[in-house]
């Protein structure tokens, strides 16, 4: 038995143009990989894991191999090497058919470009899980109108994707996430194409969700902001390896390196410069501070 | 000039291999043949019971589902009017049975083979060039052979339309399967969606504007394909352009002409009218 949710150990993806026999022992390979033209390394030797109930961030810029990471949890690209453990289920060993299990009741994902059917319905979309399933209709008609209920869309369920904002598409997105009951949800920047009020009022909701159904939440992002607010702890990765491992105050205050030095210096700026203009809203005469707040 | 002492010629070979096949499956052609034939006679039965005013009345409540306009919707119904008034109905049903047979088959060959061309991309590689060589070779060198194997009349016209009718609804129905966009067919997976279900649940919905087209080629081709198959006996409207060109009769051939124009359009329009109302993306 374990206690992790997640467990990933020397985990590698490489994306290769060539058919290769990846070996990690084989180090003149893994360097002749990085040189070539037609391979990448995307994912290179991560090992994590993840307690229940945790909400787990993977940050780093575009390129780094987040999305290809939580990818490699589902299984939807093909792992070149070492181990993902879920649920105390190892990923890699599972045939077609354990897989497709593995996918319908252990975990559920929300995509960045939702990845809405724009064929069907936003109650259709939502239900789409557990028909995918065998849940008979009306059931899953049943469950999918709950847990609209929960992201507010309840009025909206006979539209099609097509007439809705990006923010009501994202939580049709959540929905059809919530619906499947999964212990596991998987994010892969789920606001950021979204505009900034209403990628705030997303992540408040989801802290809200969190609160209630307690679920573990893998989550990837490239927004420190976002990982600060949602994350107990968070991995920050950098040319498909993780840099840095802690809970978001530690990494903030302790980077680990000159890359996440940086990341987190646009950060550290912007605090510095509200408290210089709240400094300088307080030494101002007593009057001013008035009119600013009327 | 090319190598006199390089030359090879297949033509014998090819004349002996259809003499051959002649004379040892000559039978299996036949019943395949009168198979055809029968579905042919069938279909054309049905379509003249439907009296002539039933016509305009079924053309006009497609087009009305198809465009939701009130002038297209009354244009269509009263063109296949014209074709009456030319004295040419008679024909032209029978170049509708012909039309609907070829299409008919065409679709339930074509849209399976579509979706494996769409899947295997080992059977796409092998099925390519044959559809080039379909779509690119003179009808008149399968048409002679295609009378030898199954007589003359209509199945060789059926079939020599299938030939050439048959590559477009195939390409579209692999392309549309094909340009179903990557994240929606991730997000499918992601939440356990066998093969089979990704295809019946996403692609083939998503894919339905271009296999729709497919259809809408097919038929049009099908329809140009009837002038030349009236050169093998086919009868309808065909034949009466070919009698036509034979007495150099210009006002009879206009008739014929615009006759088949006018089922073109009528088709196509409708056709293309339900593909638009079907696209899943307009909604």
């Amino acid at each position: 038995m374990t206690e992790n949710i997640i467990e990933v150990s020397e985990l590698w993806k490489v994306y290769s143009k060539k058919d290769i026999n990846f070996n990690v022992e084989d180090e003149d390979m893994i360097e002749s990989l990085d040189v070539s033209g037609d391979s990448v390394v995307a994912v290179r030797n991560v090992s994590f894991s993840v307690k229940p109930g945790e909400v787990f961030i993977v940050m780093g810029l575009s390129g780094s191999g987040k999305s290809t990471l939580i990818r490699c949890l589902l299984r939807l690209v093909d792992i070149s090497w070492g181990s993902v453990r879920i649920n105390g289920q190892e990923i890699t060993a599972m045939n077609k058919r354990e897989l497709t299990e593995f996918r319908r009741h252990q975990a559920a994902m929300v995509f960045q470009h939702y990845g809405l059917l724009p064929h069907k319905t936003v109650i259709e979309n939502v239900a789409f899980g557990l028909k995918l399933r065998g849940v008979p209709k009306k059931e899953r008609r049943e469950r999918a109108a709950e847990t609209l209920k929960i992201v507010g869309l309840e009025k909206w369920d006979n539209y099609y994707p097509a007439s809705l904002s990006g923010g009501m598409r994202q939580r049709v997105g959540i929905a059809r996430a919530l619906v499947a009951d999964t212990p596991l949800l998987l994010m892969d920047e789920p606001f950021s194409g979204l505009d900034p009020l209403i990628r705030r009022e997303m992540q408040e909701e989801l802290v809200r969700i969190q609160e209630e159904l307690h679920k573990t939440i893998f989550f990837v992002t490239h927004d420190l902001d976002e990982a600060m607010r949602l994350g107990d702890r968070m991995a920050v990765m950098k040319n498909g390896e993780i840099v840095q491992i802690g809970k978001p105050p530690e990494v903030f205050a302790n980077p680990a390196d000159d890359y996440v030095a940086r990341f987190v210096q646009d950060k550290r700026e912007e605090i510095r410069k509200t408290d210089e203009q709240m400094a300088a809203l307080a030494t101002q005469p007593e009057k001013a501070v008035n009119n600013d707040v009327s | 000039m090319f190598p006199e002492s390089l030359r090879f010629s297949v033509a014998k070979s090819v004349n002996q291999g259809i003499r051959w096949l002649l004379q040892t499956h000559g039978s299996a052609f036949d019943s395949f043949s009168s198979g055809i034939l029968g579905l042919l006679l069938w279909v054309q039965g049905r379509l003249v019971s439907v009296p002539w005013w039933g016509y305009i009345v079924i053309v006009a409540v497609m087009a009305w589902i198809a465009t939701r306009k009130i002038v297209p919707t009354l244009v269509l119904a009263f063109l296949p009017f014209f074709i009456g008034m030319f004295g040419l109905w008679g024909l032209a049903m029978e170049t509708l049975a012909l039309v609907i047979t070829s299409v008919v088959i065409a679709l339930a060959i074509g849209i399976p083979f579509g979706i494996l061309m769409a899947e295997a991309n080992l059977f796409a590689d092998i099925i390519k060039p044959i559809l080039d060589a379909m779509q690119t070779m003179p009808s008149f060198v399968y048409l002679i052979p295609a009378m030898m194997l199954f007589g003359l009349g209509k199945v060789p016209a059926v079939i020599a339309t299938l030939i050439y009718a048959l590559p477009p609804v195939m390409r579209l129905t692999c392309l549309g399967l094909q340009q179903v966009p990557k994240p929606v067919q991730e997000a499918a997976r992601a939440y356990g969606a066998t093969r089979w279900q990704l295809l019946k649940e996403v692609r083939i919905p998503l894919a339905m504007p271009s296999i729709l087209a497919g259809v809408n080629q097919t038929t049009m081709m099908a329809l140009a394909m009837v002038v030349i198959a009236s050169m093998i006996g086919a009868r309808g409207l065909g034949q009466e352009v070919l009698m036509a060109i034979n007495r150099i009769d210009v006002g009879r051939g206009f008739e014929a002409g615009i006759s088949i124009v006018i089922m073109g359009i009528v088709i196509d329009r409708i056709t293309q009218g339900l593909a638009k109302r079907w696209d899943p993306n307009r909604r």
